[in-house]
Formats: C-alpha cells, structure tokens, sequence
C-alpha cells in the first residue's frame, strides 16, 4: 500500500479479510452445469412448449395444409385454369371436382393455380415489406437523431396515406399487373407499422452495454445492427414476416376481387371477382365462390392463429399455465 | 496522452426532448502514461458519462477530448480502430455487457477478428489464456458458457481480460472492483497495479473513497457534472478543502475511529454531531453552491496539484490571501 496514512487505512483492513476469505473460498469451488446441457434444455424449452401450444399447432397446421395444395394442387388438375370444357355450370363431380364455371372452366384448376399464387405473392409481399422495415427500423432506431427524425417522418407518411386507395390508383394504372409486379406493390405500402415497431425494440437494445462492446471491439454498423440486434429479435423478426405474408395475401385478395390484379395468372380473388361478375352467386353456384373464400380465410386466419401461438411460446408471461 | 479539455456533455430529456440536462460540465484533467486517476462522485455525478465520451460511446456537447494530439471525434474507420485498439473500457454493469444470446467468449472472437484475423488458433489460444490467468479466471470454468451462466464477478473479469488482449495504453475502468468479492478485488487492484507499472494510463471510476485513495495518483471529485476538487491524491485526501470532499470523507466509516473523532478531524461543526438533520442541512447548502446555476463559480488552485471550486466572492477572497500571493500560478480556470 502506497499512502496508508491513518485516516484512510479502511482498506488495510479489507485486504486481510480478503486474504482469510480467498482460504476459505479455494476449497468450494462450486461445480456449473456443462453449458451443452443448458444449451439444449434452451432449445428443448421452446420445442416443449410449442408443440403443447394449441393454437400454434392449429394455425400451423391449417397453414401446412394449403401449402401443400398449393404445391401438390396443380398438379393433380386434369385442365388448365383457361382451359373450356363442354360442361358449363356443372357442380362438382368426378370429372370436375370442384364443378366448372358458367362458360365451362374447370373451378378447381382455378382453385389451385390461385393457392400458388396466393403463397408466391405473399412471400414476394412479405419479404419486401420485410426487407423495408428492417432497413428503415433498424436504421432509425440505432442511428437516432437526425436520421432518425427524417426516416420516422417518411414512416408516418406512408402510415397515413390510404395504401389501399394508392395501390388501387397504381394497379389501374398499370392495367395488367404481373404477380411479382403486384406482390412488390404490396410490400411497398405495407412495412410502415413494421419498421415503426422494430425501430422501438432497436431504441431499446442500442442503449444496452454489449452494443458498445461491439463498437469498442471496431464492429461497423451493419455488423452490429445484424449480429447483435438483429438476433435478439428473431422470434419478433420471425412474427412480423408472418403477419406481412398474411396481409400480403389479404390486400391482394382485395384488389384482385376488385378486378385490378393479374389478367393471366388465376388467382383466389380474381376467381370471387369472376364468379361475382358472371352472377355465381345469383345463380347458386356455389362451388365456384367458396372454395377460394374459404381458403383465403384459412390461410389468413390460420397465419394469424399461429402468430398468436408464437407470442405465447415466445413470450412467458403470455402462457396461460 | 489524453487530454480532457473542459469537455460538457448535455443530453437531450424529456418526452420531446424539449428539455436539457447538462451531465457534465467543463471537466478538464489529462492522463498520461503510467498514472491511475480515479474519477470519484455519487450516483449520478458525470462519471459513467465522462467514460463513455472518452470511449466515443457519447459525444461531447462542448469541449475536445485528444489522444495523442487528435481529436477523437474526428476519428473514422481504421483511425478509430487503432484508437479503439489504445484506448479501452470495463463497464460498469457486466450483466448488460453480454448479447445474452451468444456465449460470452464471443466478446474474445470479436477482438480476434477484428485485431487478429490472420493468428493462429494454437497462438490465440496461449494469448488468450495468458490473458484469463492475468484475471484469475480458469479457462475450463468461464469459456464456452452463456452470460447468465457466469457470475457478475467472472462477466467483469473476462471484459478486463479482453481489454488485455490488445496492447492498450489507456485503460476506462468503470465501478469494475464493486461486484468482486474481497479476495479477487485484491487480485484485480494487484493486477491495475501491474499495469500501470507497464505503462498504462487508468481511469478509475468509483464511488468508494477508500480504494481510490488506494489505487491512484490523481483524484477528481465530481459532483453533479461538475469538478469540485481535483489534484494529487495525498493532497486531495490530506488535505481535503472543499465541503463536498470534507463531507464525502466524513462518510467513509472507518473501523478503528468513532464518527465524533473524525469529525472534529476534519472541521465539521459540532452541532452535526448532535442533529442529524443539520448534517442533511450542510449537504444540501454544498448542493446549493454547486446547483446548476451556479455557473460563475471557479476552480482555484490552492497549492500547486491541488485545484478547488469555489464560489466567486470566495475565490476572490482566496487570490488575494497573503498564501496565494506567494504562488506564481494564477486560478486554474475560469468560466467564460
Ligand atoms: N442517455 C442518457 N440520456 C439522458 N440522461 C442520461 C443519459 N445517460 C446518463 N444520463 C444522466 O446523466 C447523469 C450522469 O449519469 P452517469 O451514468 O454518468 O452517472 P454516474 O456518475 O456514472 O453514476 P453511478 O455512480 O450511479 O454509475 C445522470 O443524472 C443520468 O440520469
Ligand atoms: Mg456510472
């Protein structure tokens, strides 16, 4: 010791203690579990209550059922979506399982060809939106200030401009959409609440101690936004892509239904605008409007169901035990 | 080698960030090699905050901070990878100083990327358990583990050993003795001794007076963002001038004295022995000195080393002391 002088000698006293302490602590020395064991316990936590979560099981089931149709459908369909038959109006039967439209069409070729395209432009739709929110939220929330300020206004422009209103003008407009074309139109006007939400969890995590470690240890930006923020939010991350394929497929049903999607490629919405334009409904044929109908509910809702389950897999406090 | 220079840091509070709260105010001091400073306050006094803008984890509002003669908050890119690759920090809370999703050892990884990449894995491993023995921790205990499954103690002794890693000239050490108990805080307090024999230069922040009477050569006392007293550590302990630093000591309980000897030691009046309150009444009156307003006030220095702030009647009264008149060095520095 340097300056003990009298009066401040309080550690003096606190080294000797220590010395009698590290004595006795060198015998008891306590044993940690093996860290692949907790590993595992981890991921084995999730899985256990996961598969014991009913809606999740339910949701994911509904949804595993129309990809599968989605894959498999077409290729069981004995006709081509555009394809005339020379039996109209018939209602399901062996050789038309779903029945047949008004002008001979073959409903479930539609019915199948549609289930493709509603799980293609839900993944286009849902990864750009994806992509955007990330980009904007992450951006926002870690650079703060200004950026910060500039990105949050174009957020709120894009929250409160009607999307739905603008996605009609630019569908009209363009005439005959292309899936992929009308999917990336989708995601374009459908990441703002995204973006909004992550850049409050990146606002959050920004301020914690390891987002400076990892700066102290000269990691750039990108690579602390990717590999310390964005891995803490996977299970959020893994959410919110649901819920924007979900809405993809949801917006696109609309303006499909209202006639502004794709001209060539069937779809479930355009099969509920055709069979309403050529009065199916009228006329009680019901097989052409609910199985699109219904499938857009399942698909939706099952995606929906399951994001619920999600939450209170990952979320503890959510689980009702 | 690291300049502080009347560096103030404000930040931005309230629900529109309408209001302002300045954090630190115009702290000066230098650090240079081989020294230890501690950098000693209450809760909420600027230092974590002074750490941080040194570490270019905040900006400084006002004032420059210089290593080496450049400014830091110019530094970019590979300039700001060798000033990370000098300067380093130990936070204070290690719980958060984890991603709590990877295995501690990462924050080990990402040095060898970032400073290492083309080492061997057999040379890193000998570095890297240099590094582990030089903190006490046993490889086969801490490595390959979670954060949660370690204990504060280990978390904050694998961020000094990572510190180690890199041959750094300066080194920010935040409450890093406070979560250890009292056999490895000793190990650790032998092991800031060491180096500083190296050579480096250590910011020691603490709130607890007595290990940085210890530990350090120099001595800053800050109170609410604001130095108080500040200068050689025996003059500053020896000596203590300022009724913040008389009370701060007065505070430390020592074994072997009662509360009314040293008292009277360091000057406290008598009635604060007998009326509690009136001790709460001092404290609040050298709060009141120093309240955020009282902008005017000046450090002087006392005695060569050792600079104290004072009000500006005070200060005027101390310059023209027949005691004063004798040092060349006129008050350290004033507000402008
Ligand atoms: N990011 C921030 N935004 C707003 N105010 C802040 C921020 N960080 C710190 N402060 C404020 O600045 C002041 C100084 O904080 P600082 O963490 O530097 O204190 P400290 O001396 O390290 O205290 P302790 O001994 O408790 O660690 C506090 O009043 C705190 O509330
Ligand atoms: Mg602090």
């Amino acid at each position: 010791m340097t300056r003990s002088d009298q009066k401040h000698d309080g550690l003096a006293t606190g080294a000797s203690t220590a010395a009698v302490a590290s004595g006795a602590a060198g015998g008891a020395a306590v044993d940690v579990p093996s860290p692949k064991v907790r590993t595992i316990n981890r991921r084995f936590e999730f899985l256990y209550f996961a598969i014991r979560n009913n809606k999740l099981i339910l949701g994911l089931s509904i949804v595993i059922i129309c990809f599968l149709i989605a894959i498999i459908g077409p290729l069981l369909a004995k006709y081509s979506p555009f394809q005339y038959t020379t039996s109209y109006w018939s209602p399901p039967s062996s050789r038309h399982w779903f029945g047949t439209t008004q002008d001979g069409r073959d409903v479930y070729a539609q019915f199948a060809a549609g289930m493709r395209s509603a799980f293609l432009i839900g993944t286009i739709g849902g990864v750009i939106a994806s992509v955007v929110a990330m980009l904007v939220g992450f951006t926002a929330g870690y650079r703060a200030g200004i950026v910060d300020e500039i990105l949050s206004m174009v957020t709120n422009i894009f929250l409160v401009i009607p999307a739905f209103a603008v996605l009609l003008v630019i569908a009209g407009f363009l005439h005959n959409v292309s899936i992929p074309v009308e999917g990336l139109l989708v995601g374009l006007l459908s990441w703002p609440w995204a973006a909004r939400a992550l850049r409050a969890q990146t606002f959050s995590l920004v301020a914690r101690d390891f987002i400076g470690m990892a700066r102290l240890s000269a990691q750039n930006s990108w690579r602390i936004i990717f590999r310390e923020i964005a891995p803490n939010m996977s299970s959020y991350l893994f959410m919110m892509f649901i819920l924007l394929f979900g809405g993809a497929i949801l917006i696109s049903a609309t303006i499909d239904f209202i006639g502004l999607g794709p001209q060539f490629t069937f779809t479930l919405g355009k099969m509920m605008n055709e069979a309403q334009t050529n009065s199916g409904l009228l006329l009680g044929m019901w097989w052409w409007f609910i199985p699109p109908g219904i499938a857009i509910t399942a698909i939706v809702g099952g995606l929906y169901i399951m994001n619920v389950g999600l939450d209170e897999v990952f979320n503890p406090r959510l689980r009702e035990m | 080698m690291l300049k502080i220079d009347r560096v103030t840091k404000v930040y931005k509070v309230g629900t529109f960030g309408g209001d302002e709260m300045t954090a630190v105010r115009d702290v000066s001091f230098d650090v240079n090699p081989g020294e230890v400073i501690s950098l000693i306050g209450e809760s909420g006094s600027g230092k974590t905050t002074v750490g941080r803008m040194i570490l270019r984890l905040a900006s400084v509002s006002g004032g420059s901070i210089t290593y080496n003669g450049v400014d830091i908050s110019t530094l970019k890119g590979r300039k700001l990878k060798s000033y990370y690759a000098d300067v380093q920090g130990v936070f204070q809370d290690p719980f958060s100083s984890y991603n709590p999703i990877f295995k501690a050892d990462r924050v080990f990884k990402m040095i060898k990327d970032a400073y290492f990449p083309g080492m061997s894995k057999a040379e890193w491993r000998s570095k890297l358990g240099a590094s582990l023995e030089a903190v006490t921790l046993d490889p086969v205990q801490v490595l390959n583990k979670f954060p949660h499954q370690l204990s504060g103690g280990q978390l904050q002794r694998l961020l000094i050993a990572r510190a180690l890693l890199l041959d750094i000239r300066i080194l920010i050490a935040d409450e890093i003795i406070s979560m250890l108990d009292a056999s490895t805080r000793i190990d650790v307090l032998n092991l800031l001794g060491e180096l500083k024999s190296r050579g480096l230069g250590i910011i020691f922040i603490t709130h607890d007076l007595s290990l940085g009477n210890y530990i350090s050569e120099k001595t800053v006392i800050l109170r609410r963002g604001l130095i108080v007293e500040m200068g050689a550590t025996e003059k500053v302990f020896g000596n203590p001038t300022h009724p913040y630093t008389k009370m701060l000591l007065a505070s430390v309980p020592q074994l072997h004295r009662k509360w009314d000897e040293v008292a009277k030691e360091l000057e406290v009046s008598d009635d604060l022995l007998i009326d509690p309150d009136a001790a709460k009444r001092v404290y609040e009156s050298v709060g009141e000195i120093l309240a955020p307003d009282a902008l005017d006030s000046v450090l002087v220095e006392t005695e060569s080393d050792h600079v104290v702030r004072y009000s500006p009647e005070e200060a005027k009264e101390k310059m023209k002391s027949p005691a004063k008149e004798k040092k060349k060095s006129p008050p350290a520095r004033k507000r402008g």
